[in-house]
């Protein structure tokens, strides 16, 4: 062994309350390579970076940089090991520009030409594109993103932390980040990326170092594995990686949206004069970058957006009866009219669940009104409750226990779960798998195959476009709230897909798109 | 340039607590507030045990002191209870004090004209009905405001407070004067006074009752739900169906009356007339008895009766040992203080240097609370970062 490792852990633990978070982790990265850090979601990977980082301090264990063992009790001695990192959730002050932003915290006077001077030097070197005088307000996701590492590198980090970098971004920006980062890596920085996407994992990183369940199982050259060896990896055990598309059968129109256009509250358009049908037996997908409208789309369908902002027209066919117009109702007007509509929402506990309820009080949220008594019904519930816990294999201590508790996996088992039992003729989901784990992603994937073959009309929002392509019949592709494409999935790819997420120029596909079946 | 040293200390997250630890907690904390009070006493020159036990006797000794008592806790309770409902749905229900005051605005008007006329149960109920009706629209006014434009009901209902103050100072001035230039308003006639009942005015049965009905209200009944869910979430509440809104407005309006029945309660059973202090700041004590007592109507009763025993012993203690009154209000300061203190030790463990982290670990490896922790901890995280920024730059 010539140089020190860049970093090395030794021995790491860090408990929460009686939960092991990681357990005696011991590994290494060198200087100059990309590691990736793979495990599913509650593995400790973000745990063992933020130790890295210093937000949370070890409770047993040293961490060497260099060769040295180092204390690092704040981010402030992060910085002053050279070490940075990017969190999933950007830590930007909208109203500042991108310079502002990255020189913040920066004593003495601002010297503004010296800090954009800096910004371009580091922007030639690495090939980053970026406008230092634009407001962080005004920027897309993707140049938050670069803000945020140009932020770290600005700081003089040589080792930099990525936290799931890619989930927010298109397949094309998702390209000229790995640019980057290997010009990154060519100039001899340490580059660690937490994700738990195999296919970029393969294509960026040199190593790969596999948590699972807070245990680190191990860590191996790229080039030495393959997808399948690292999901055993990570899971622990064999997982079939195929999600079942049947046919769809005796497709009949559901929903028909048409010319819908909704409104935010400053009077901008979030969804533009949107038209598609939804087909009874069929999976049909919506793809686009975040915040594109999908959240406004799916909140005007299920009667949630004030009905003075929306334009249009939602209309619902029950089987074998007439039409009804769905525009102008309330939620609860909606069921009342015997629309059985199902909608997972993105925001689980924030508008799918009461998080300080347990699963009894979250079956009651469709129920409660139920009877003429001034008493809530809690027996139907409760049952529903044992049911859904069974079925789909909830763990939870009972059905009382505050389902903000249980991991991401169980709390969507539980929404998905309420909403099948409705027995519903159209199920919406929004990004139904963000923050999974496998084994249970495709649990509902099946699930939402399972209500496609009884014959509902099933609309799914998600980010990953390798799923929708191998979930979904079509797929409409939102780019700013237009429709700018309807694409059949069995036959698109991922870069036609990618390209209509971002043109806006695709509208006349869409109207085309939207006219055939 | 920097020490090799590990920090003094980390703090860490606790994974739930059994109940009876938690309440052994609280139970510790509350102990802690009664030493701080004994060392107040003791920089007073008095002897701390001869204080407290003055407190007991003062309030609790004789009938006519537990009597006493009693009347204090009426109101004390009555209000917790009212405020229950605003809480629970995360309304910030402070003009408690004000709907109170409305409350007995509205059975005085019917106490002094017609008093003496009509027969004594029509006058009574008639007064109650005023009381509660006139609360409860004192407090839908913020309400509606709220629900129709979003405005800030903390302020909002502050101010109505003000207001009706000034409107009762105006009346006892002017229309309502008794003798010219007293500022007084009458007495009310005997006929328009509650009976009693063990000696105290017959309040402390219909507010122990209440104590009951709220506990259906909020755990078994229909509205009960819809305001525990909105109290979580307003989006999920909208999802479910609700009219958000109108339930706002209800649940506050069921709130002033209840308050506005306090109000009739002091007035013709306690004071026997209105004056502009009539809430005498119950309607901002309560806001600390229903935090304290966790919006659990059950453990307002134990709360506000605590309170009550050292407000009466604390009057007590002036006359006696020459103690200040105002001490009972240091009392309650630091025993709310504890209890507040008490909360971040259920949630937190602090681990000191060189200590290990030794919380008996659980079988199944379950990563469960990660996600939560993230999300409380992304805030603090990025304050820390932050600042630690600008400190590192220097």
């Amino acid at each position: 062994m010539g140089s020190p490792h860049a970093i090395e852990f030794k021995n790491i633990s860090k408990r929460f309350g009686r939960k092991v978070a990681n357990n005696n982790i011991s590994f290494s990265m060198e200087r100059g390579e990309i590691l990736s850090l793979l495990g599913e979601n509650g593995s400790g990977k973000t745990t063992l970076m933020n130790m890295l980082a210093g937000i949370y301090y070890p409770d047993e264990g040293e961490i060497f940089i260099n060769g040295e063992p180092v204390q690092i009790r704040s981010p402030k001695d992060a910085y002053a090991y050279n070490i940075g990192m990017v969190h999933q959730h950007f830590k930007l002050v909208d109203v500042f520009t991108a310079a502002e932003n990255i020189s913040l915290g920066e004593s003495g006077k601002l010297d503004r030409d010296a800090i954009a001077k800096r910004i371009n030097e580091i922007k030639a070197k690495y090939g980053f594109i970026i406008d230092p005088n634009k407001k962080i307000y005004e920027m897309s996701v993707s140049e938050k993103q670069t803000v945020e590492i140009v932020k770290v590198l600005y700081r003089g980090a040589d080792v930099l932390i990525l936290d799931e970098p890619t989930a927010v971004l298109t397949p094309q920006e998702i390209e000229h980040l790995f640019t980057v980062l290997r010009a990154m890596k060519a100039d001899g920085k340490s580059i660690i990326i937490i994700t738990h996407k195999l296919n970029e994992v393969m294509e960026i990183s040199d190593e790969v170092a596999v948590l699972n369940h807070g245990e680190f199982t191990g860590k191996v050259r790229t080039c030495d594995t393959n997808p399948q060896k690292l999901t055993e990896m990570m899971v622990g055990h064999k997982v079939e990686l195929s999600i079942r598309r049947p046919e769809p059968v005796n497709p009949q129109p559901r929903l028909t949206v048409e010319n819908l256009t909704v409104r935010n509250h400053e009077g901008v358009n979030k969804v533009h004069h949107v038209s598609f049908t939804a087909y009874g037996g069929e999976i049909l997908g919506i793809a686009g970058i975040a915040g594109s409208g999908q959240k406004e789309l799916l909140e005007a369908i299920a009667g949630l957006q004030q009905i003075s902002i929306i334009e249009g027209s939602i209309m619902y066919t029950p089987e074998g009866k007439k039409p009804s117009e769905l525009v102008g109702k309330s939620p609860m007007q909606i069921r009342q009219s015997g629309v059985a509509l199902a909608f997972v929402p993105e925001d689980r506990l924030g508008m799918g669940l009461v998080g300080s309820m347990g699963m009894r009080g979250n079956m009651m949220l469709r129920t409660w009104q139920h009877g003429h008594s001034l008493f809530v019904n809690r027996r139907e519930p409760n049952e529903l409750a044992e049911h859904i816990k069974k079925e789909l294999d909830v763990s939870t201590p009972d059905i009382m226990y505050p389902v903000r508790r249980l991991s991401g996996g169980n709390v969507q088992k539980v929404l998905v779960g309420r909403e099948i039992a409705s027995a519903p003729s159209v199920l919406m989901s929004a990004y139904a798998v963000r923050g999974l784990d496998i084994n249970t992603s495709y649990t509902i994937y099946n699930l939402m195959t399972q209500q496609k073959e009884r014959g509902v009309a099933v609309i799914y929002v998600g980010e990953d476009l390798d799923v929708l392509l191998e979930l979904c019949d079509r797929i409409l592709v939102l780019c700013d709230g237009h429709v700018s494409g309807i694409v059949d999935a069995r036959t698109a790819d991922k870069n036609e897909i990618g390209i209509l997420m971002t043109s806006i120029g695709g509208v006349g596909a869409g109207k085309e798109g939207s006219t055939n079946a | 340039m920097h020490n090799e040293k590990q920090p003094l200390f980390h703090l860490t997250r606790r994974d739930v607590m059994p109940p009876s630890k938690v309440w052994m907690i609280r139970a510790m904390s509350f102990l802690a507030a009664i030493l701080i009070g004994a060392l107040l006493f003791a920089i007073l020159g008095k002897n701390p045990v001869e204080a407290y036990s003055t407190i007991i006797t003062g309030s609790l000794a004789k009938p006519s002191a537990i009597r006493q008592t009693v009347k204090i806790a009426v109101p004390l309770l009555g209000t917790s209870l009212a405020l229950a409902p605003c809480f629970g749905m995360r309304y910030w229900n402070i003009g408690a004090e004000g709907q109170i005051t409305a409350g007995a605005l509205a059975a005085t008007y019917f106490a002094l004209h017609f008093g003496k006329t009509w027969p004594h149960p029509v006058i009574l109920i008639v007064m109650a009905v005023a009381a509660m009706l006139f609360g409860g629209i004192w407090a839908a006014i913020p309400a509606f405001f709220k629900a129709k434009y979003n405005t800030n009901e903390t302020l909002f209902t502050l101010m109505m407070n003000y207001i009706i103050i000034g409107i009762v100072k105006w009346l006892q001035g002017g229309p309502w004067e008794g003798k010219p230039g007293s500022q007084i308003i009458p007495m009310f006639n005997d006929n328009a006074m509650l009976p009693k009942v063990f000696g105290v005015h017959c309040g402390w049965v219909i507010i122990l009752l209440l104590t009951v009905f709220m506990y259906f209200y909020m755990t078994r009944m229909k509205h009960g739900f819809e305001i525990a869910v909105i109290g979580d979430s307003v989006n999920t509440a909208r999802y479910a169906g609700m009219n958000v809104g109108r339930i706002i407005i209800r649940t506050v309006f069921l709130s002033g009356a209840i308050c506005g029945l306090v109000g009739y309660l002091v007035t013709c059973g306690a004071n026997g007339t209105l004056y502009d202090s009539v809430a005498a700041g119950v309607g901002f004590t309560a806001i600390t008895v229903a935090w304290l007592a966790q919006l659990n109507p059950f453990a307002m009763i134990a709360i506000s009766f605590m309170l009550a025993v050292l407000s009466k012993g604390a009057g007590t203690l002036q006359t006696r040992m020459e103690v200040p009154a105002s001490v009972s209000d240091i009392l309650t300061g630091v025993i709310l203080f504890a209890m507040l203190a008490s909360e971040f030790f259920i949630q937190y463990k602090i681990i000191f240097r060189g200590q290990k982290n030794q919380e008996p670990l659980m079988n199944e490896p379950s990563v469960l609370a990660e996600k939560a922790e993230k999300t409380a901890l992304t805030e603090a995280e990025a304050h820390k970062t932050d600042a630690d920024g600008k400190e590192a730059r220097s």
